[in-house]
């Protein structure tokens, strides 16, 4: 039966709705599940229409609230019907919610400098492990990308969470211009970094993982794969890894990850 | 004799590898029908491995999974201790294999009984044994029955195709097995047009018809329902229709309490019976 770490299945409530960006972020009663939430964590939701795949949605913040006790807020990129049923949700609806889901960050035992990389609204898992990273005494660099400012989560924010922060468009409509891969090497070495973690589509992680690996830093990538289920029970979402013997093997991006070592994910295979 | 499984059965494919229902449903005395095992390890499909379709979801995993040491080492062992009645769905690329995997697991300690796939969406494709003639499949049967403890069942799960499922029920009854399961996910493609299974709720009816004719068709055979059941009422439903048990699958993907629930009203029914 379901132990106290463990995910739960509950019905949820929109208790608010907000624009950010080019996203839309949701404060969501869930009972249980913000106190169970560590960073890297992900919520799945129900979505209508006889969808039957779970929306797999990143936990950016869980709040000690009054009334409605503790709540999360997930961020919702509008990118199909589902999605975009989920960013029209008003305040008052309910939603099936089941988490917290995944394998979440690993912290360093000890204060290390770590960098933070994020993409996009995959950046939300981010300012969480920030925070529990900032109450070890880890001197922390964000990295916040986007193609432009509006797809950039929460670059304000991010300066009251980071030592430094550095701010990257596309179109070089705010800070750098660019994208992660062309800026990361600085970053890394300005930061004399330790410990990288990121966030993001699979080329910004690979080059993240990259630039980690020739500095010798560790690497965490929290990966986003299509998760049908997202609770480990349908091997609907194979991510290939290399393993510490050498050999490859396919590993579930729900339950496995989706935070998996940049330096054992099988790029070249990995699609 | 052991238990017959039901009223309700966790499906073959949609329970992991029974770990990660745990967190939402007990497992102790629960019918837990493992996915598919292969005597070798298979890596599966590419991705992607799912697509929704209205009501559905087509599926061309391509019967990942660790093979039968390692399932026999790890995944069994852990089952048996939660307390599930493990029930091993087998598939084989041979008769020969069917037969090995057989006689493994009538030696592995807290197996329930096997679940024959016959009825793979893609089976010749996957580079399973050709059993979408009854005749081959009842033989499959036969060469696994042999094989495993006569006190134990062996179910034997059918392709949902209206026009053979019957002769197919028939001739793996006749071949010795202690129960069929009528439906399956059913053939269908991927958006790219690579070959999968479509199963969930788009499929209920369908797999609803097969029951029907199966169940009107033979006499005293226990026949297990499946393919689209995702709520107490559609279980009900087949099991008024005269399904001894009732696997649930998909539904677990889109509501992993959705056996939990089931099983709870189901079995509440039983007692005020």
């Amino acid at each position: 039966m379901a132990d106290e770490h463990g995910p739960l299945h509950v019905t949820g409530e929109v208790l608010a709705t907000k624009k950010v960006g080019a996203y839309r972020l949701l404060t969501i009663a869930a009972p249980g599940i913000p106190q169970r939430f560590r960073a890297g964590n992900f919520v799945a939701v129900s979505v209508d229409g006889g969808r039957l795949a779970r929306r797999p949605l990143w936990i950016h913040r869980v709040k000690e609230a009054g009334a409605f006790g503790a709540t999360l807020d997930v961020v919702v990129k509008a990118v199909g019907p589902g999605t975009t049923w989920l960013a029209q949700r008003p305040v008052g609806a309910r939603l099936e919610v089941t988490g917290p889901l995944g394998r979440p960050f690993a912290l360093p035992r000890e204060p290390v400098a770590c960098v933070l990389v994020g993409d996009g609204h995959s950046a939300a898992p981010l300012f969480p492990l920030a925070e529990r990273l900032r109450q070890r005494g880890c001197a922390v660099t964000l990295v916040v990308a986007g193609p432009d400012e509006a797809g950039l989560l929460s670059a304000l924010e991010a300066r009251r969470s980071a030592r430094a922060v550095t701010v990257i468009t596309g179109d070089g409509s705010v800070g750098v211009r660019g994208d992660v891969g062309t800026h990361i090497e600085g970053v890394l070495e300005r930061a004399d970094t330790d410990v990288v973690y990121a966030a993001g589509p699979l080329p910004m992680l690979r080059a993240v993982a990259a630039a980690a690996e020739r500095r010798g830093s560790w690497s965490q990538v929290a990966l986003e794969t299509p998760m049908p289920c997202a609770t480990g029970l349908c091997q609907g979402c194979p991510v290939p890894v290399v393993s510490q013997d050498g050999v490859s093997r396919l590993v579930r991006g729900c339950v496995d990850g989706p935070v998996i070592r940049g330096d054992r994910v099988d790029w070249e295979a990995i699609r | 004799m052991s238990r017959q499984p039901g009223p309700v059965m966790v499906a073959s494919g949609c329970g992991g590898t029974g770990r990660e229902l745990a967190a939402y449903a007990d497992l102790v005395g629960l019918d837990f029908v493992t996915r598919s095992i292969t005597l070798d390890p298979r890596a599966g499909g590419p991705a992607p491995r799912i697509a929704e379709s209205p009501s559905g979801l087509v599926n061309a995993i391509g019967l990942q999974n660790p093979g039968l040491e390692h399932f026999l080492a790890t995944e069994l062992p852990w089952l048996v201790r939660a307390g599930a009645h493990v029930f091993v769905s087998i598939a084989g690329g041979s008769m020969g294999e069917y037969a090995d995997l057989a006689r493994r697991l009538s030696r592995a300690p807290g197996v329930a009984g096997i679940e024959i796939n016959l009825g793979a969406p893609n089976q010749v494709g996957e580079g399973l044994f050709d059993v979408r003639e009854p005749y081959h499949a009842a033989s499959v049967v036969a060469a696994v029955r042999r094989e495993f403890p006569a006190d134990l069942p062996v179910l034997a799960k059918l392709r949902p195709d209206l026009t053979r499922v019957v002769e197919g029920a028939r001739g793996a009854v006749d071949a010795g097995a202690s129960a069929v399961v009528v439906g399956n996910s059913i053939p269908a493609a991927m958006p790219d047009g690579r070959p999968g299974g479509l199963s969930g709720p788009a499929i209920g009816p369908v797999s609803m018809r097969c029951l029907v004719e199966v169940v009107s068709a033979l006499d005293n055979v226990d026949v297990i329902g499946a393919g689209g059941v995702s709520s107490v009422e559609d279980a009900r439903r087949l099991l008024d229709l005269g399904a001894s048990a009732v696997q649930i699958g998909t539904a677990l993907l889109h509501d992993p309490t959705t056996v939990a629930r089931v099983r709870a009203a189901l079995t509440r029914e039983e007692d005020t019976r």
